[in-house]
Protein backbone atom coordinates (compact mmCIF):
# COMPACT_ATOMS: atom_id res chain seq x y z
CA UNK A 1 0.00 0.00 0.00
CA UNK A 2 0.76 3.71 0.14
CA UNK A 3 1.27 6.47 1.90
CA UNK A 4 -0.22 10.38 1.06
CA UNK A 5 1.26 13.27 2.11
CA UNK A 6 -0.97 16.71 2.04
CA UNK A 7 1.52 19.23 0.66
CA UNK A 8 1.59 22.62 2.76
CA UNK A 9 2.24 25.76 0.34
CA UNK A 10 0.98 28.87 -0.35
CA UNK A 11 0.39 28.24 -3.90
CA UNK A 12 3.64 29.67 -5.05
CA UNK A 13 6.15 28.20 -2.61
CA UNK A 14 6.33 24.84 -1.27
CA UNK A 15 6.61 24.80 2.81
CA UNK A 16 9.95 22.74 4.04
CA UNK A 17 7.25 21.28 6.16
CA UNK A 18 6.56 19.02 3.12
CA UNK A 19 9.97 17.58 2.61
CA UNK A 20 10.20 16.98 6.24
CA UNK A 21 6.73 15.06 6.33
CA UNK A 22 7.51 13.17 3.51
CA UNK A 23 11.03 11.91 5.06
CA UNK A 24 8.46 10.63 8.21
CA UNK A 25 6.11 8.79 5.57
CA UNK A 26 9.32 7.34 3.74
CA UNK A 27 10.30 5.93 6.79
CA UNK A 28 6.96 3.89 6.89
CA UNK A 29 8.51 1.90 4.25
CA UNK A 30 5.95 2.27 1.32
CA UNK A 31 5.51 4.13 -1.49
CA UNK A 32 4.75 8.12 -0.89
CA UNK A 33 2.41 10.20 -2.56
CA UNK A 34 2.13 13.68 -2.21
CA UNK A 35 -1.42 15.51 -2.51
CA UNK A 36 -1.61 19.32 -3.89
CA UNK A 37 -4.58 21.34 -3.21
CA UNK A 38 -4.85 24.70 -4.43
CA UNK A 39 -5.49 27.04 -7.26
CA UNK A 40 -3.38 27.93 -9.98
CA UNK A 41 -0.48 25.99 -8.17
CA UNK A 42 1.65 23.97 -11.02
CA UNK A 43 4.77 25.28 -9.49
CA UNK A 44 4.03 24.03 -5.89
CA UNK A 45 3.26 20.18 -7.47
CA UNK A 46 6.63 20.29 -9.64
CA UNK A 47 8.38 20.98 -6.58
CA UNK A 48 6.86 18.52 -4.81
CA UNK A 49 7.68 16.05 -8.06
CA UNK A 50 11.23 16.82 -7.32
CA UNK A 51 11.29 15.79 -3.88
CA UNK A 52 13.31 12.58 -3.20
CA UNK A 53 11.60 9.59 -2.52
CA UNK A 54 8.00 11.01 -3.69
CA UNK A 55 6.36 8.60 -6.47
CA UNK A 56 3.29 10.54 -7.65
CA UNK A 57 2.12 13.89 -7.25
CA UNK A 58 -1.70 14.24 -7.44
CA UNK A 59 -3.04 18.02 -7.96
CA UNK A 60 -6.42 19.44 -7.11
CA UNK A 61 -6.36 23.06 -9.15
CA UNK A 62 -9.41 24.78 -8.50
CA UNK A 63 -10.46 28.09 -7.39
CA UNK A 64 -12.56 26.44 -4.07
CA UNK A 65 -8.79 25.17 -2.93
CA UNK A 66 -7.44 29.09 -3.08
CA UNK A 67 -7.96 28.98 0.34
CA UNK A 68 -8.27 26.16 2.13
CA UNK A 69 -10.94 25.26 4.92
CA UNK A 70 -11.24 22.13 6.63
CA UNK A 71 -14.44 21.08 5.44
CA UNK A 72 -13.74 20.97 1.40
CA UNK A 73 -10.10 19.62 2.37
CA UNK A 74 -12.26 16.68 4.46
CA UNK A 75 -14.08 16.08 1.42
CA UNK A 76 -11.37 15.87 -0.94
CA UNK A 77 -8.66 13.97 1.15
CA UNK A 78 -11.66 11.14 1.51
CA UNK A 79 -12.21 11.12 -2.06
CA UNK A 80 -8.90 9.74 -2.53
CA UNK A 81 -8.30 7.83 0.94
CA UNK A 82 -9.02 4.14 0.03
CA UNK A 83 -5.94 3.73 -1.94
CA UNK A 84 -4.17 4.66 0.66
CA UNK A 85 -3.28 3.21 3.98
CA UNK A 86 -1.76 5.92 5.79
CA UNK A 87 -2.23 10.00 5.32
CA UNK A 88 0.21 11.98 7.38
CA UNK A 89 0.34 15.90 7.09
CA UNK A 90 2.48 18.46 9.14
CA UNK A 91 1.37 19.63 12.50
CA UNK A 92 1.29 23.04 11.08
CA UNK A 93 -2.13 24.55 12.03
CA UNK A 94 -3.00 23.61 8.53
CA UNK A 95 -2.59 19.83 9.56
CA UNK A 96 -4.09 20.09 13.17
CA UNK A 97 -7.29 22.01 11.63
CA UNK A 98 -7.83 19.17 9.01
CA UNK A 99 -6.30 15.29 9.92
CA UNK A 100 -8.79 14.86 12.79
CA UNK A 101 -11.40 15.10 10.45
CA UNK A 102 -10.20 12.31 8.29
CA UNK A 103 -9.91 10.36 11.14
CA UNK A 104 -12.86 10.28 12.23
CA UNK A 105 -14.50 10.06 9.13
CA UNK A 106 -12.38 6.99 8.49
CA UNK A 107 -13.17 5.65 12.20
CA UNK A 108 -9.51 5.52 13.38
CA UNK A 109 -7.66 7.11 16.02
CA UNK A 110 -5.11 9.96 14.55
CA UNK A 111 -1.46 9.72 16.26
CA UNK A 112 -0.48 13.51 17.00
CA UNK A 113 2.93 15.25 16.06
CA UNK A 114 4.85 11.86 15.96
CA UNK A 115 8.61 12.76 16.42
CA UNK A 116 9.61 9.18 15.24
CA UNK A 117 8.93 6.35 13.63
CA UNK A 118 10.28 2.85 15.06
CA UNK A 119 8.50 0.40 12.71
CA UNK A 120 5.56 1.18 10.18
CA UNK A 121 3.02 0.81 12.74
CA UNK A 122 4.92 2.38 16.03
CA UNK A 123 5.56 5.88 16.93
CA UNK A 124 7.04 8.34 19.08
CA UNK A 125 5.60 11.51 20.39
CA UNK A 126 5.68 13.75 22.77
CA UNK A 127 2.79 13.99 25.92
CA UNK A 128 2.77 16.79 28.78
CA UNK A 129 4.35 19.03 26.80
CA UNK A 130 7.45 16.81 26.04
CA UNK A 131 7.73 15.74 29.80
CA UNK A 132 7.12 12.75 28.68
CA UNK A 133 7.66 10.73 25.25
CA UNK A 134 4.76 7.91 24.30
CA UNK A 135 5.77 4.88 22.34
CA UNK A 136 2.71 3.71 20.55
CA UNK A 137 1.57 0.82 18.50
CA UNK A 138 -1.32 1.46 16.06
CA UNK A 139 -3.84 -1.20 15.36
CA UNK A 140 -4.12 -2.72 11.82
CA UNK A 141 -5.74 -0.28 9.03
CA UNK A 142 -5.49 3.49 7.84
CA UNK A 143 -3.25 5.35 10.19
CA UNK A 144 -4.14 9.03 10.05
CA UNK A 145 -0.49 10.98 11.44
CA UNK A 146 0.71 14.65 11.86
CA UNK A 147 4.66 14.76 11.85
CA UNK A 148 5.94 16.90 14.60
CA UNK A 149 8.33 18.61 11.67
CA UNK A 150 11.44 19.62 13.64
CA UNK A 151 12.60 16.25 13.95
CA UNK A 152 12.79 14.97 10.11
CA UNK A 153 15.17 16.22 8.04
CA UNK A 154 13.50 17.54 4.34
CA UNK A 155 13.60 15.12 1.88
CA UNK A 156 15.76 16.47 -0.58
CA UNK A 157 15.86 16.88 -4.49
CA UNK A 158 16.16 14.75 -7.04
CA UNK A 159 13.11 13.04 -7.67
CA UNK A 160 11.04 12.95 -10.69
CA UNK A 161 7.90 11.95 -9.79
CA UNK A 162 4.60 11.90 -12.40
CA UNK A 163 1.75 14.44 -11.67
CA UNK A 164 -1.48 13.87 -12.39
CA UNK A 165 -4.92 15.69 -11.80
CA UNK A 166 -7.50 14.62 -9.27
CA UNK A 167 -11.12 16.21 -9.67
CA UNK A 168 -12.14 18.38 -6.83
CA UNK A 169 -14.42 16.93 -4.31
CA UNK A 170 -18.01 18.48 -3.36
CA UNK A 171 -18.03 21.64 -0.99
CA UNK A 172 -20.11 20.82 1.88
CA UNK A 173 -20.74 24.83 2.21
CA UNK A 174 -20.72 24.86 5.52
CA UNK A 175 -17.81 27.34 6.20
CA UNK A 176 -16.16 30.11 4.31
CA UNK A 177 -12.92 31.47 4.37
CA UNK A 178 -13.18 35.62 5.00
CA UNK A 179 -9.98 37.03 5.12
CA UNK A 180 -6.64 36.56 7.03
CA UNK A 181 -4.18 38.88 8.39
CA UNK A 182 -0.68 37.57 7.99
CA UNK A 183 2.28 39.22 9.94
CA UNK A 184 4.65 40.68 7.46
CA UNK A 185 8.39 40.24 7.76
CA UNK A 186 11.31 40.49 5.99
CA UNK A 187 12.31 38.23 8.41
CA UNK A 188 13.08 34.43 7.86
CA UNK A 189 9.81 32.03 9.79
CA UNK A 190 10.35 31.03 12.77
CA UNK A 191 10.01 27.16 12.27
CA UNK A 192 12.12 27.36 9.48
CA UNK A 193 14.44 30.08 10.51
CA UNK A 194 18.49 28.74 11.29
CA UNK A 195 18.84 30.87 14.02
CA UNK A 196 15.65 31.90 16.61
CA UNK A 197 16.07 34.75 19.12
CA UNK A 198 13.08 35.08 21.46
CA UNK A 199 11.89 37.10 24.26
CA UNK A 200 10.34 37.08 27.39
CA UNK A 201 8.91 38.73 30.16
CA UNK A 202 12.07 40.24 31.03
CA UNK A 203 11.52 42.80 27.68
CA UNK A 204 9.22 44.89 29.67
CA UNK A 205 7.40 46.40 26.73
CA UNK A 206 6.69 45.15 22.72
CA UNK A 207 8.80 48.46 21.94
CA UNK A 208 12.59 46.84 23.49
CA UNK A 209 11.90 43.98 21.25
CA UNK A 210 12.80 46.14 18.75
CA UNK A 211 16.31 45.72 20.27
CA UNK A 212 16.18 41.68 19.44
CA UNK A 213 14.95 42.53 15.95
CA UNK A 214 18.43 44.42 15.40
CA UNK A 215 20.28 41.48 16.29
CA UNK A 216 17.48 39.10 14.20
CA UNK A 217 18.59 40.88 11.11
CA UNK A 218 22.37 40.89 12.01
CA UNK A 219 22.26 36.97 12.32
CA UNK A 220 19.25 36.49 9.68
CA UNK A 221 17.50 35.20 12.65
CA UNK A 222 13.56 35.04 13.43
CA UNK A 223 12.23 36.92 16.19
CA UNK A 224 10.15 34.56 19.03
CA UNK A 225 8.64 35.17 22.58
CA UNK A 226 7.68 33.28 25.44
CA UNK A 227 3.78 32.99 26.38
CA UNK A 228 4.65 35.32 29.07
CA UNK A 229 5.54 38.06 26.81
CA UNK A 230 2.61 37.19 24.35
CA UNK A 231 0.24 37.38 27.42
CA UNK A 232 1.66 40.57 28.91
CA UNK A 233 0.92 41.83 24.90
CA UNK A 234 4.40 42.92 23.97
CA UNK A 235 4.20 40.65 20.48
CA UNK A 236 1.18 38.67 18.54
CA UNK A 237 0.61 35.92 19.27
CA UNK A 238 2.53 33.90 16.55
CA UNK A 239 5.40 34.74 17.90
CA UNK A 240 4.54 32.18 20.83
CA UNK A 241 7.30 29.64 21.16
CA UNK A 242 5.89 26.58 23.36
CA UNK A 243 3.59 24.02 24.46
CA UNK A 244 0.74 26.06 23.17
CA UNK A 245 2.76 28.34 20.08
CA UNK A 246 5.00 26.81 18.17
CA UNK A 247 7.90 23.98 18.66
CA UNK A 248 11.31 25.26 17.17
CA UNK A 249 14.50 23.09 16.81
CA UNK A 250 16.78 25.87 15.12
CA UNK A 251 20.85 25.61 15.01
CA UNK A 252 20.90 28.50 17.68
CA UNK A 253 18.22 29.72 20.12
CA UNK A 254 19.27 32.85 21.77
CA UNK A 255 16.46 32.84 25.14
CA UNK A 256 16.94 36.77 26.46
CA UNK A 257 15.01 37.94 29.55
CA UNK A 258 13.04 34.13 29.27
CA UNK A 259 13.20 32.30 32.77
CA UNK A 260 12.70 28.91 31.14
CA UNK A 261 9.25 27.75 32.10
CA UNK A 262 8.36 23.97 31.17
CA UNK A 263 6.03 25.64 28.96
CA UNK A 264 8.22 27.34 27.13
CA UNK A 265 10.87 24.60 27.11
CA UNK A 266 9.09 22.33 25.03
CA UNK A 267 9.09 24.43 22.44
CA UNK A 268 12.75 25.10 21.88
CA UNK A 269 14.61 22.47 23.45
CA UNK A 270 15.39 20.71 20.74
CA UNK A 271 17.53 23.41 19.69
CA UNK A 272 21.26 22.85 18.79
CA UNK A 273 22.45 25.53 20.28
CA UNK A 274 20.99 27.30 23.15
CA UNK A 275 21.97 30.25 24.88
CA UNK A 276 20.75 32.34 27.05
CA UNK A 277 20.71 35.93 28.57
CA UNK A 278 19.05 36.47 32.13
CA UNK A 279 20.27 38.90 34.97
CA UNK A 280 18.34 35.52 37.67
CA UNK A 281 21.44 33.40 37.98
CA UNK A 282 18.72 30.96 39.49
CA UNK A 283 16.58 30.79 36.35
CA UNK A 284 15.72 27.39 34.92
CA UNK A 285 16.53 28.51 31.31
CA UNK A 286 20.00 28.46 32.86
CA UNK A 287 19.59 25.07 33.36
CA UNK A 288 19.37 23.45 29.68
CA UNK A 289 21.62 26.72 27.86
CA UNK A 290 24.64 24.99 26.18
CA UNK A 291 25.88 28.80 27.27
CA UNK A 292 24.71 30.68 29.68
CA UNK A 293 25.40 34.90 30.61
CA UNK A 294 24.05 36.04 33.62
CA UNK A 295 23.09 39.87 32.93
CA UNK A 296 21.10 42.27 32.55
CA UNK A 297 19.43 41.95 29.10
CA UNK A 298 19.38 45.93 28.92
CA UNK A 299 22.99 46.46 28.98
CA UNK A 300 23.97 43.04 27.20
CA UNK A 301 21.91 42.84 24.27
CA UNK A 302 22.82 46.84 22.91
CA UNK A 303 26.18 45.49 23.66
CA UNK A 304 25.45 42.12 21.41
CA UNK A 305 24.58 44.51 18.40
CA UNK A 306 27.70 46.82 19.01
CA UNK A 307 29.91 43.14 19.46
CA UNK A 308 28.41 41.93 15.91
CA UNK A 309 29.00 45.13 13.99
CA UNK A 310 32.26 45.05 15.09
CA UNK A 311 32.58 41.13 13.80
CA UNK A 312 30.68 42.82 10.46
CA UNK A 313 27.81 40.50 10.97
CA UNK B 1 -31.63 30.87 21.48
CA UNK B 2 -28.99 28.63 20.78
CA UNK B 3 -27.88 26.16 24.03
CA UNK B 4 -24.19 25.66 24.25
CA UNK B 5 -22.27 22.70 24.96
CA UNK B 6 -18.50 23.09 26.61
CA UNK B 7 -16.89 19.85 27.37
CA UNK B 8 -14.14 20.24 30.07
CA UNK B 9 -11.58 17.46 30.79
CA UNK B 10 -10.03 16.88 34.07
CA UNK B 11 -5.90 16.46 34.01
CA UNK B 12 -2.77 17.54 35.73
CA UNK B 13 -2.52 20.98 36.70
CA UNK B 14 -0.39 23.54 34.63
CA UNK B 15 2.08 23.82 37.52
CA UNK B 16 2.73 20.10 38.12
CA UNK B 17 6.23 18.85 36.88
CA UNK B 18 5.36 15.77 35.50
CA UNK B 19 6.80 12.44 36.84
CA UNK B 20 7.28 9.14 34.75
CA UNK B 21 6.94 6.13 36.24
CA UNK B 22 9.86 4.13 37.11
CA UNK B 23 8.24 0.99 35.49
CA UNK B 24 7.52 3.22 31.73
CA UNK B 25 4.26 2.38 31.79
CA UNK B 26 2.52 6.01 32.37
CA UNK B 27 3.01 9.54 34.32
CA UNK B 28 2.38 9.73 38.51
CA UNK B 29 -1.11 10.67 38.61
CA UNK B 30 -0.99 9.64 42.13
CA UNK B 31 -1.34 12.61 44.65
CA UNK B 32 -1.11 15.61 42.08
CA UNK B 33 -3.22 17.82 42.03
CA UNK B 34 -5.73 17.99 39.19
CA UNK B 35 -7.56 20.66 37.36
CA UNK B 36 -9.76 21.80 34.13
CA UNK B 37 -8.12 21.56 31.37
CA UNK B 38 -6.50 25.52 30.99
CA UNK B 39 -8.23 25.98 26.83
CA UNK B 40 -11.61 24.10 28.90
CA UNK B 41 -12.11 27.02 31.02
CA UNK B 42 -11.87 29.21 28.54
CA UNK B 43 -14.77 26.89 26.44
CA UNK B 44 -16.28 27.90 29.96
CA UNK B 45 -15.91 30.85 30.21
CA UNK B 46 -16.70 32.04 26.33
CA UNK B 47 -20.24 30.04 26.69
CA UNK B 48 -21.32 31.82 30.04
CA UNK B 49 -20.38 35.39 28.14
CA UNK B 50 -22.37 34.36 25.48
CA UNK B 51 -25.07 33.33 27.79
CA UNK B 52 -24.83 36.59 29.64
CA UNK B 53 -25.11 38.81 26.49
CA UNK B 54 -28.04 37.21 25.93
CA UNK B 55 -27.04 35.13 22.28
CA UNK B 56 -27.12 31.52 24.46
CA UNK B 57 -29.66 30.36 26.58
CA UNK B 58 -28.08 27.77 28.60
CA UNK B 59 -24.94 26.86 29.32
CA UNK B 60 -24.58 22.35 29.77
CA UNK B 61 -20.56 21.21 30.90
CA UNK B 62 -19.92 17.53 29.95
CA UNK B 63 -16.93 15.96 31.14
CA UNK B 64 -15.93 12.50 31.04
CA UNK B 65 -13.84 9.80 33.87
CA UNK B 66 -13.74 8.81 36.41
CA UNK B 67 -15.73 9.69 39.17
CA UNK B 68 -13.29 12.55 39.96
CA UNK B 69 -14.72 14.55 37.48
CA UNK B 70 -17.39 15.62 38.48
CA UNK B 71 -14.97 18.08 40.96
CA UNK B 72 -14.32 19.59 37.17
CA UNK B 73 -18.19 19.86 36.38
CA UNK B 74 -18.57 21.98 39.30
CA UNK B 75 -15.97 24.34 38.50
CA UNK B 76 -17.35 24.53 35.40
CA UNK B 77 -21.07 25.26 36.96
CA UNK B 78 -19.33 27.62 39.67
CA UNK B 79 -17.77 29.42 36.66
CA UNK B 80 -21.38 29.68 35.65
CA UNK B 81 -22.64 27.04 33.45
CA UNK B 82 -26.42 25.68 34.39
CA UNK B 83 -26.16 22.05 34.16
CA UNK B 84 -23.67 19.19 33.82
CA UNK B 85 -23.04 15.77 32.50
CA UNK B 86 -20.64 13.84 33.99
CA UNK B 87 -20.05 10.53 31.31
CA UNK B 88 -18.37 7.53 34.02
CA UNK B 89 -15.87 5.50 33.13
CA UNK B 90 -12.16 4.74 34.52
CA UNK B 91 -11.30 3.36 31.09
CA UNK B 92 -8.72 5.65 29.27
CA UNK B 93 -11.13 7.49 27.30
CA UNK B 94 -9.11 8.24 23.88
CA UNK B 95 -10.14 11.36 21.56
CA UNK B 96 -12.10 9.80 18.82
CA UNK B 97 -14.01 7.62 21.60
CA UNK B 98 -14.78 11.14 23.25
CA UNK B 99 -15.88 12.51 20.49
CA UNK B 100 -18.62 9.74 19.56
CA UNK B 101 -19.90 9.97 22.71
CA UNK B 102 -20.10 14.01 22.69
CA UNK B 103 -21.61 13.50 19.60
CA UNK B 104 -24.69 11.29 21.10
CA UNK B 105 -24.67 14.37 23.90
CA UNK B 106 -25.49 16.42 21.14
CA UNK B 107 -27.78 14.84 19.20
CA UNK B 108 -29.92 14.78 22.45
CA UNK B 109 -29.28 17.80 23.53
CA UNK B 110 -28.88 20.10 20.10
CA UNK B 111 -26.98 22.62 21.22
CA UNK B 112 -25.73 25.39 18.02
CA UNK B 113 -22.71 25.51 19.31
CA UNK B 114 -20.03 23.23 20.97
CA UNK B 115 -16.76 25.27 22.64
CA UNK B 116 -14.09 22.64 23.13
CA UNK B 117 -10.55 23.55 24.36
CA UNK B 118 -7.81 23.62 21.54
CA UNK B 119 -5.76 20.74 23.04
CA UNK B 120 -5.61 19.10 26.71
CA UNK B 121 -2.25 19.36 27.82
CA UNK B 122 -2.06 15.55 29.35
CA UNK B 123 -2.03 14.53 25.76
CA UNK B 124 -1.60 17.30 23.84
CA UNK B 125 -3.39 16.04 21.12
CA UNK B 126 -5.79 18.37 19.41
CA UNK B 127 -8.20 16.09 17.74
CA UNK B 128 -11.55 16.29 19.83
CA UNK B 129 -13.37 19.20 18.14
CA UNK B 130 -12.64 18.64 14.71
CA UNK B 131 -13.08 14.96 15.43
CA UNK B 132 -16.64 16.20 16.72
CA UNK B 133 -17.33 18.71 13.85
CA UNK B 134 -17.05 15.90 11.48
CA UNK B 135 -18.70 13.10 12.71
CA UNK B 136 -21.98 15.38 13.35
CA UNK B 137 -20.96 17.11 9.42
CA UNK B 138 -20.62 19.95 11.02
CA UNK B 139 -18.43 23.19 10.18
CA UNK B 140 -15.70 23.90 12.83
CA UNK B 141 -13.30 26.97 13.90
CA UNK B 142 -10.20 25.94 15.53
CA UNK B 143 -7.92 27.87 17.61
CA UNK B 144 -10.35 30.63 18.07
CA UNK B 145 -9.00 33.76 18.76
CA UNK B 146 -12.24 35.91 18.55
CA UNK B 147 -16.11 34.75 18.13
CA UNK B 148 -19.28 36.42 16.42
CA UNK B 149 -21.83 34.88 16.73
CA UNK B 150 -24.92 36.28 14.75
CA UNK B 151 -28.23 34.64 13.47
CA UNK B 152 -27.28 30.69 12.37
CA UNK B 153 -23.96 31.56 11.74
CA UNK B 154 -20.84 32.49 13.25
CA UNK B 155 -17.35 34.56 12.11
CA UNK B 156 -14.28 33.37 13.84
CA UNK B 157 -10.81 34.51 13.85
CA UNK B 158 -8.09 31.97 13.91
CA UNK B 159 -4.96 31.56 15.27
CA UNK B 160 -2.99 30.04 12.60
CA UNK B 161 1.01 29.80 11.81
CA UNK B 162 1.53 33.05 10.37
CA UNK B 163 -1.00 35.48 11.60
CA UNK B 164 -4.90 35.52 11.67
CA UNK B 165 -7.62 33.91 9.55
CA UNK B 166 -11.34 34.91 9.33
CA UNK B 167 -13.44 32.31 8.61
CA UNK B 168 -17.63 32.37 8.29
CA UNK B 169 -19.70 28.87 9.54
CA UNK B 170 -23.10 27.91 9.34
CA UNK B 171 -24.32 26.98 13.04
CA UNK B 172 -24.45 24.68 14.08
CA UNK B 173 -20.88 24.77 14.32
CA UNK B 174 -17.62 23.69 16.80
CA UNK B 175 -15.24 26.09 18.04
CA UNK B 176 -11.89 25.06 19.40
CA UNK B 177 -10.28 27.76 22.25
CA UNK B 178 -6.99 29.40 21.63
CA UNK B 179 -5.70 31.27 24.64
CA UNK B 180 -6.24 35.26 23.64
CA UNK B 181 -10.13 34.35 23.40
CA UNK B 182 -10.82 35.64 26.73
CA UNK B 183 -8.89 35.70 30.43
CA UNK B 184 -11.54 32.67 32.53
CA UNK B 185 -12.90 34.43 35.50
CA UNK B 186 -12.33 33.24 38.96
CA UNK B 187 -15.79 31.36 40.49
CA UNK B 188 -16.93 33.20 43.62
CA UNK B 189 -17.04 31.64 47.18
CA UNK B 190 -20.98 32.70 46.40
CA UNK B 191 -21.18 30.87 43.05
CA UNK B 192 -18.98 27.97 44.69
CA UNK B 193 -21.63 27.05 46.67
CA UNK B 194 -24.37 27.81 44.18
CA UNK B 195 -22.49 25.68 41.83
CA UNK B 196 -23.42 22.67 44.67
CA UNK B 197 -26.96 22.77 43.83
CA UNK B 198 -26.84 22.89 40.30
CA UNK B 199 -27.94 19.18 38.50
CA UNK B 200 -25.48 16.29 37.24
CA UNK B 201 -26.71 13.86 34.95
CA UNK B 202 -24.90 11.09 35.04
CA UNK B 203 -24.11 8.41 32.59
CA UNK B 204 -21.87 6.26 31.07
CA UNK B 205 -20.65 5.67 27.68
CA UNK B 206 -22.65 2.09 27.07
CA UNK B 207 -25.85 4.54 27.84
CA UNK B 208 -24.98 6.33 24.43
CA UNK B 209 -23.41 3.08 22.73
CA UNK B 210 -19.68 4.05 22.39
CA UNK B 211 -16.87 1.60 23.06
CA UNK B 212 -14.17 2.89 24.91
CA UNK B 213 -11.70 0.51 24.53
CA UNK B 214 -8.69 2.50 23.55
CA UNK B 215 -7.58 1.70 20.18
CA UNK B 216 -3.89 2.65 20.42
CA UNK B 217 -1.51 0.65 22.01
CA UNK B 218 1.15 2.35 24.93
CA UNK B 219 4.45 0.42 24.43
CA UNK B 220 6.03 2.65 26.93
CA UNK B 221 5.81 6.32 27.95
CA UNK B 222 9.08 7.59 28.63
CA UNK B 223 11.75 10.56 29.92
CA UNK B 224 12.69 12.54 27.11
CA UNK B 225 16.12 12.94 26.41
CA UNK B 226 17.64 15.73 29.31
CA UNK B 227 19.79 18.54 27.98
CA UNK B 228 22.85 18.94 30.17
CA UNK B 229 23.45 22.57 31.40
CA UNK B 230 26.41 23.65 29.77
CA UNK B 231 28.59 26.65 30.38
CA UNK B 232 28.51 30.49 31.88
CA UNK B 233 30.16 33.08 30.40
CA UNK B 234 31.24 36.03 31.57
CA UNK B 235 30.73 38.32 28.87
CA UNK B 236 28.75 38.84 25.51
CA UNK B 237 32.43 39.17 23.94
CA UNK B 238 32.98 35.41 25.46
CA UNK B 239 29.32 34.63 24.58
CA UNK B 240 29.83 35.59 21.14
CA UNK B 241 33.42 33.84 20.75
CA UNK B 242 31.93 30.45 22.15
CA UNK B 243 28.74 30.75 19.55
CA UNK B 244 31.29 31.52 16.48
CA UNK B 245 34.43 29.70 17.44
CA UNK B 246 32.84 26.39 19.60
CA UNK B 247 29.15 25.92 18.38
CA UNK B 248 30.10 27.49 15.05
CA UNK B 249 26.52 28.58 14.83
CA UNK B 250 26.60 32.03 13.66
Amino acid sequence: MTSLVIAEHDNTTLKETTAKTVTAAIALGQPVHVLVAGQSCAGVAEAAAKLAGVEKVRVADDARYAKIVAETMETLILSLAEGYDALLAPATTNGKNVMPRIAAKLDVPQISEIIAVEGPDTFRRPIYAGNAIETLQAAPGKKVITVRTTTFKAAGEGGSAAIESVAAAPDPGLSKFVGEELSKSERPELTAARIVISGGRGMQSGENFHMLEKIADRLHAAVGASRAAVDAGFVPNDYQVGQTGKVVAPDLYIAVGISGAIQHLAGMKDSKVIAAINKDEEAPIFQIADYGLVADLFKAVPEMDEELAKLGY
Amino acid sequence: MIKVLVPVKRVIDYNVKVRVKADQSGVDLANVKMSMNPFDEIGVEEAVRLREKGKASEVIAVSIGPAQVSETLRTALAMGADRGILVKTDATVEPLAVAKILKAICEAEKPGLVICGKQAIDDDSNQTGQMLAALLGWPQATFAHKLELAEEKAQVEREIDGGLQTVEISLPAVVTTDLRLNEPRYASLPNIMKAKKKPIDEKTPADFGVDVTPRLRVLKVSEPEKRKAGVKVKTVAELLDKLKNEAGVI
